[in-house]
């Protein structure tokens, strides 16, 4: 690819940032949150792709954002199950409603 | 040609994206989710990064979406307002989510995305200047270095994976 391309994927990049930034401020539902986090992840992991391809000996860049995916696999297994729990109990997932600490 | 591709799938992605930022139903954030992630795995490719856009299909589009969409199905509260006598086949089983104080968000989103493209805009980084790789795929070089260099990390964040995976599967079990 041209040189230039790696200045448009990093733009890219902190367009997906802001969106999920704005997504997770936003949003009310528990889950639809989750997924401007995962927004978020994925335009850092756009970032380190496009630095990485300049170093092609080492590669960095890709094995750090491979970490940041499995990282991020697990998170969202975690996050869920614990948004499956606060349900049960309170019979909702909607932010603004979960106001007690304890029940 | 390639120019034309990469800028579809950059508008791909930033489409769906900003579509998950507007849309009201919940499953439609999840397939907008999906598209946006397509599109991140297109770019990757774009970036010379083959496998990393095949484990972001398997690991993202194949793991994390599923959960997602089980995690919407399994919390879905059916709205009180239709009354019982309606069949279920014509009741409406949209999932809505509230935007709270949505300005203040995207004035908050869109001043930190005006003050990072200036920055990336106004710099200039010497690595860019650099020679781009041509080795035809990545996969060598990343077998390697998680053998070698990266073994340690590779080792921790298998056992963190098992964990956080266990962990799940406890959190989410039914309590007696």
């Amino acid at each position: 690819m041209e040189p230039q391309s790696s200045g448009i994927l990093l733009l890219v990049a902190a367009a997906l940032f802001s969106i999920g930034l704005a997504v997770v401020l936003t949003k009310r539902h528990a889950v639809v949150v989750l997924m401007g986090i995962e927004l978020m992840l994925n335009a850092v992991n756009l970032n380190l792709v496009a630095f990485s391809q300049y170093d092609p000996d080492r590669l960095q860049g890709q094995l750090f954002s491979l970490f940041v995916i499995v990282v991020a696999a697990a998170e969202a297994a975690v996050a869920l199950s614990m948004i499956i729990q606060v349900y049960r109990h309170f019979r909702t997932v909607r932010l603004d409603e979960l106001t007690d600490l304890q029940q | 040609m390639i120019q034309i591709a990469f800028f579809s799938f950059v508008a791909l992605t930033l489409a769906s994206a900003v579509g998950l930022l507007l849309t009201r139903n919940v499953l439609y954030a999840a397939y907008l989710l999906l598209l946006t992630l397509l599109g991140v795995a297109a770019l990757f490719v774009f970036a010379g990064a083959d496998f990393l856009a095949v484990s972001q299909l398997v690991v993202y589009v194949g793991g994390v979406l599923v959960l997602v969409l089980f995690g919407v199905m399994l919390t879905n509260k059916p709205a009180s307002a239709i009354p019982d006598s309606t069949p279920v086949s014509e009741r409406s089983n949209r999932i809505l989510t509230e935007n709270r104080r949505p300005w203040i968000a995207v004035l908050l989103a869109g001043g930190l995305f005006w003050g990072l493209s200036r920055l990336l805009i106004n710099a200039h980084f010497v690595v860019f200047d650099r020679p781009v790789s041509t080795t035809s795929t990545t996969i060598d070089v990343i077998g390697k270095q998680l053998m070698t260099e990266y073994v340690l990390p590779f080792e921790i964040i298998s056992i963190l994976l098992l964990v956080a995976l266990v962990g799940a599967g406890y959190l989410a079990k039914h309590k007696q």
